[in-house]
């Protein structure tokens, strides 16, 4: 087996160009004293494990059950998400609008993938391509059928596009049929795509059981 | 309802380690005021732009890109120092038998890529 590199252990190690670049940024930002290699991996494990869609799900089903914070959420979003312990890093600039009958909106950042970290955790991977940049824009409609949405005529489709100064979350509208459900129930009626503008609320027959 | 909220399923953030430190790094320096919100977007904007990948899968190789484009335009860091410390790393994988970990030798950044 000698002519088989796995098995030759003299023949040393190999890492990916990526992955020998980043380790060198490291290296040397870390002894310039930049960045404190501790620090990275308590951001590295709040990104991996804490911070994700279920924070903005409980915004929006707290809206849905509180019109006074409701009303909070529209006016001053970074301040009323703050108030629910969601603040921090890409949400000092949120704003919140609440999807209607005759309003639907839709979030896409054209120049790169800005997105409401703290209440949404990291974007998803189709909404950093540049298919869904240039189609959003383009065709929301389009992108609403590629999602599997199909909104009435005379609902009016607005696409914001979000910068590092401005990030969006959408209320979407509560689904029928959940009268009487706590806001904990409704938050599980509440997707990611939801609350970006490409889908919507789950009915309550699709209500996530674990 | 008593029982707990569950938690909608949720794409893993990151594909590899390395785009996991990159975005660290990336946040670790905005909370040191050191790179600011608006000028990061402009610079990973500007990369993406550049990029010739139609379906968007090499984000993280912009963003890393766009990470050395700021620190060189702030002179914190130097493309020569990226490029020497990067050959380090790779002759440290190389004198590494297969299956440890890798590591730099002392004052590994100024070893350079001598082998």
């Amino acid at each position: 087996m000698a002519d088989d590199p796995d098995h030759d252990h003299s023949g040393g190690s190999e890492l990916s160009e990526m992955d020998a670049r980043v380790r060198a940024l490291e290296t040397l930002l870390t002894e310039r004293g930049l960045v404190d290699p501790a620090a990275l991996d308590g951001i590295v494990e709040t990104y991996e494990h804490e911070i994700g869609p279920h924070r903005g799900a409980q915004v929006v089903a707290r809206a849905w059950t509180d019109p006074d914070f409701r009303e909070w959420l529209v006016r001053d979003a970074t301040t009323a998400v703050a108030s629910m312990g969601y603040g921090g890093r890409a949400g000092e600039h949120l704003i919140a609008l609440a999807n209607t009958p005759e309003v639907h909106n839709m979030v896409v950042c054209t120049l790169c993938s800005c997105y409401p970290w703290p209440v949404l955790g990291l974007p998803p991977v189709w909404y950093k391509t540049p298919a869904y940049r240039a189609k959003a824009v383009r065709d929301p409609r389009g992108v609403l059928a590629d999602f599997g949405v199909t909104l009435p005529d005379s609902t009016r489709i607005r696409v914001w596009d979000s910068t590092s100064e401005q990030r969006y979350l959408f209320v979407p509208m509560r689904p029928d049929d959940t009268e009487g459900w706590d806001a904990e129930r409704l938050a599980t009626l509440v997707t990611r795509d939801s609350m970006i503008g490409t889908g919507l609320a789950s009915a309550p027959s699709q209500e996530t059981v674990s | 309802m008593t029982a707990p909220a569950p938690r909608p399923p949720r794409d893993y953030p990151f594909e590899a380690p390395w785009q996991a430190q990159v975005f660290a790094m990336t946040i670790a320096l905005q909370d040191q005021g050191l790179v600011g919100a608006e000028e990061w977007a402009q610079a990973l904007g500007a990369r993406i732009a550049a990029s010739a990948v139609p379906d968007g899968s090499d984000y993280y190789e912009c963003w890393a890109a766009a990470l050395g484009d700021l620190l060189a335009a702030k002179e914190l860091l130097s493309r020569e120092d990226l490029l020497r410390t990067t050959a380090a790393w790779h002759a440290a994988a190389a004198r590494t038998p297969h299956g440890q970990p890798i590591v730099l030798d002392a004052g590994g950044s100024r070893a350079g890529g001598v082998t």
